[in-house]
Parts: structure tokens; C-alpha cells; sequence
């Protein structure tokens, strides 16, 4: 066994899709439920699931896809770092091809910047250490999946001594802006399938409010087909009861508390602030900034750099995709304009954003 | 992004692992991580670091539910 094959049985992905079918038969009003993690979203697209669920049951995308909902000014810092003599650039491929305001960092890399792509921020403490006459810029990315690597490869620098590792850092905590979302009356969100390794780390309980106060039921998802089809199962099965509880579907991997050795290492390293998210706006402490203990690792605060003007990108809608109002489809510059190979938006770049998903495997 | 894929543990060495799938082998650290793990044990790594083991047991009966609906769906 290797726990994916299994779970991606086409005769128990369409069992469960006749039982959704069951449990949604007799509502009048569809169901709405939204998906915050991009490997749902491919996953959605990937196995064409939408097409297996009854009318009365949509799927919507929301902010999910991490680099997507950076906003550009970041994207313009790290390419003014990028620009710095000595300094190397660190990165997780997604980012590389991302568009700024006027450039992105594989343009600056033709023009002879030094970006390297690496699997852990690991690679990239070790690439410092290799190089001690450079600096390493790491771009810490990513939601709380990501950003305990990132605290660790933090601590890690600090052990070795290293005094030529930075991170810049845009790391996102997802239950904020879950809240946000559900309160919008047009989307009218009737149930969130939550994702499945952020919630690894900081547990179902972390959706808790989300469930009992703001009445939305919650059901901690895994990323395989049958996963998605069974936390739909139970989220139908929820609000066809008027219930709103928090399940977990991928119980072989996500627990109540989460990982509190994640939770530790990341609280060490990181602070809760306010930021920004593409096409939703500030949302108080949805963010997380490097304490001051380790400002002298933080990118931001250590290299001091100007920074254009961030400007948006006229046509793209990837804010509205991010907030679940409208769909790729709905983009005049889907397909035409805007593709994978000419990306206009983040949502095109990234594998996990739903324009690329919607490219991919949706037309 | 957060892609985390389930490996399974091949060799272990203090603080760091080594785990495979599908004939990859990839170095992950252990920091992060809350639990014992063993030879065999599958782990969800992320960016270089195992975030999660995977509990068999409740693979097996999360498998064996959704059968379960499966054929009451079959049947109805
Ligand atoms: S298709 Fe391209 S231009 Fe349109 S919203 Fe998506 S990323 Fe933006």
C-alpha cells in the first residue's frame, strides 16, 4: 500500500459521488462550499470532480494558492534584492516566474542575477554556508504548512553561526480570511472544505470558531479524489442537517491539536501581523512577521533596498478569483492573453493557482 | 505549495530521515516533528521536513468507510 493509489479508486470516487447525490436529492437551494487550499483546487480539476456532483452542489476556489495571494509589492522586493551585488535569491520554483509590477525574478536572472530554486529552505541555509561572501535571500512563502520549515531553517542558521541568510518573509494564516469569506452574503458559503496539511500543523480545533459561532461547517479534507468526494459527502451530510461542526475526513494524518512541535517552532521564530492579501485587502493578524529576537535574519528589516510603486495588473481578475466571485472562465484573458507560458497573473504561474488549474485540465 | 506527499521512512539518522516514494529518495528533517517514527512508518513530508506521520490504522478505516457508502450507494 501506498496510501494514494487507494485513494483514488475511480469505483469508490463515483460510489461516493452517488452518495452526495443521495444526500443532496430534495434541496431546492444549491450548496455552496469553498476550498482554500490549491491542491484541492487541482485536485478538483485534475479528476474532474465537479462534473461527478449533483446540481444542488457547487464548488468555489478561494484564497488557497499561497504565492498567488502575495501581492505584487513583495514580489517587487524580491526582485530589487535580486538586483543587489552578492546577493543570491532562494525560492521555491513557483515564485520564479511570478510577474511583478515590471519584471519577475526569471528576467532578472537572464539579466545575470543570481536566482536559485531549491526543494527545503534548508538547501538554502546550506547554499549560504557554502558561500559565506554572499548573502541568501530565502522567499518565505507559503501558509502554516510552510512557514515551521522556514522558522526551523531560521534556527538552523542561528546554530551555524550564519550571518549571510535572510528570509523575506509573506507567510499567511488561512482561519482569518476563512472568517472574512464566510461573512460576505453574495458568496453565501454554506460549508468549507479545510485543507489538509495546513490543518497537519495547526490542528482542526483551529476552525473551531469558524464552526460554532459563525455556524459554517468545516470538514479538514485530504488532497486525493476520494478524499475530496467524502469531505463533500460529510459537509452535505452536515448542512442537510442544519448542523455546523468541525470533522475531519483525512483522519490518517490531521488531528484535533495538530502538530504542537510545528506550532512551537514557528511561535519561536514568528509573530502574528496585519497583512495584505491580493483581491481581499489587510486582513488583521493574517500574517506572520519574524520577531524581533531574529530581525537580524529578516530580509526586510536587514537589507535595506528601494522598491518601485507596486502596480496591478489592468484585465487580471485573480483578485476576484481569489475571493471566490468569479471563476477563470469568466477572465477575458484566460487562454488567449494569458497563459502558462505568458502568465498575466499569479494565478496563471503557480501549479496550484486555479487559472493554471483551470488551463490545465478544465477546458 | 503545500504539497505534501506521504513517504515512507527508509533510513534514519539522528535528527533527519530518509524516505521514498515510488523509487525517490529525499532527506527530510525530523525538527518539526512531534512523534516517534520507525522504519516503514509513512511520514507527510513538506519542503524538507516531515510535518506528519500517517496513522495506518485509520488509513485502513477511512479507506473501509468510504467503501462502506459506496455500496450503500450501489444498493440504493
Ligand atoms: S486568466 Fe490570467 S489574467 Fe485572467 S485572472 Fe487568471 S491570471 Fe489573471
Amino acid at each position: 500500500m501506498n496510501y494514494m493509489d487507494e485513494f483514488r479508486d475511480r469505483e469508490v470516487v463515483r460510489g461516493l459521488a452517488a452518495r452526495i447525490g443521495e444526500l443532496a436529492a430534495g434541496r431546492t437551494r444549491p450548496l455552496t462550499f469553498m476550498e482554500v487550499c490549491g491542491t484541492h483546487t487541482m485536485a478538483i480539476y485534475q479528476y474532474g470532480l465537479r462534473s461527478l456532483l449533483p446540481p444542488q452542489v457547487r464548488l468555489i476556489s478561494g484564497p488557497g494558492c499561497p504565492v498567488c495571494v502575495t501581492p505584487n509589492g513583495y514580489l517587487d522586493r524580491a526582485v530589487a534584492l535580486a538586483r543587489l551585488p552578492g546577493t543570491t535569491i532562494a525560492t521555491f520554483g513557483d515564485m520564479v516566474r511570478v510577474p511583478g509590477s515590471s519584471s519577475s525574478l526569471m528576467e532578472e536572472r537572464a539579466r545575470g542575477a543570481e536566482i536559485r530554486v531549491v526543494y527545503s529552505p534548508l538547501d538554502a541555509v546550506a547554499l549560504a554556508e557554502r558561500q559565506p561572501e554572499r548573502r541568501v535571500v530565502f522567499l518565505g512563502v507559503g501558509f502554516e504548512t510552510t512557514a515551521p520549515a522556514v522558522a526551523g531553517s531560521i534556527l538552523a542558521a542561528r546554530e551555524r553561526g550564519l550571518a549571510n541568510y535572510f528570509v523575506l518573509a509573506a507567510h499567511k494564516t488561512i482561519p482569518i480570511p476563512m472568517e472574512v469569506l464566510s461573512a460576505d452574503p453574495e458568496l453565501g458559503i454554506d460549508g468549507y472544505l479545510c485543507p489538509a496539511h495546513v490543518s497537519a500543523v495547526i490542528g482542526a480545533g483551529a476552525y473551531r470558531r469558524l464552526a460554532e459561532e459563525r455556524r459554517v461547517p468545516c470538514v479538514v479534507t485530504g488532497f486525493e479524489p476520494a478524499d475530496v468526494m467524502q469531505g463533500v459527502a460529510m459537509l452535505v451530510r452536515q448542512a442537510v442537517a442544519g448542523e455546523s461542526r468541525v470533522e475531519i475526513q483525512y483522519r490518517r494524518v490531521v488531528k484535533p491539536e495538530g502538530n504542537p512541535k510545528a506550532q512551537a517552532v514557528l511561535a519561536e521564530v514568528f509573530t502574528p501581523c496585519d497583512t495584505a492579501w491580493r483581491g481581499i485587502g489587510v486582513i488583521p493578524r493574517s500574517g506572520l512577521a519574524i520577531r524581533e529576537e531574529y530581525a537580524s535574519f529578516d530580509a526586510e528589516k536587514a537589507i535595506p533596498v528601494e522598491v518601485e510603486t507596486p502596480r496591478e495588473h489592468p484585465g487580471c481578475r485573480c483578485g476576484e478569483i481569489l475571493r471566490g466571485k468569479v471563476s477563470p472562465f469568466d477572465c477575458p484573458l484566460f487562454a488567449t492573453v494569458c497563459t502558462p507560458e505568458s502568465p498575466v497573473g499569479a494565478c496563471m504561474v503557480s501549479s496550484e493557482g486555479t487559472c493554471a488549474a483551470a488551463y490545465k485540465y478544465g477546458r | 505549495m503545500c504539497l505534501g506527499v506521504p513517504m515512507r521512512v527508509v533510513g534514519i539518522d539522528g535528527a533527519n530521515i530518509v524516505a521514498e516514494i515510488d523509487g525517490v529518495r529525499r532527506a527530510a528533517s525530523l525538527m518539526i516533528l512531534d512523534e516517534e517514527v520507525r522504519e516503514g512508518d509513512y511520514v507527510i513530508v513538506h519542503a524538507g521536513f516531515a510535518i506528519a506521520r500517517l496513522d495506518e490504522a485509520e488509513a485502513e478505516e477511512t479507506l473501509r468507510l468510504m467503501r462502506e457508502a459506496f455500496s450503500e450507494a450501489d444498493m440504493g
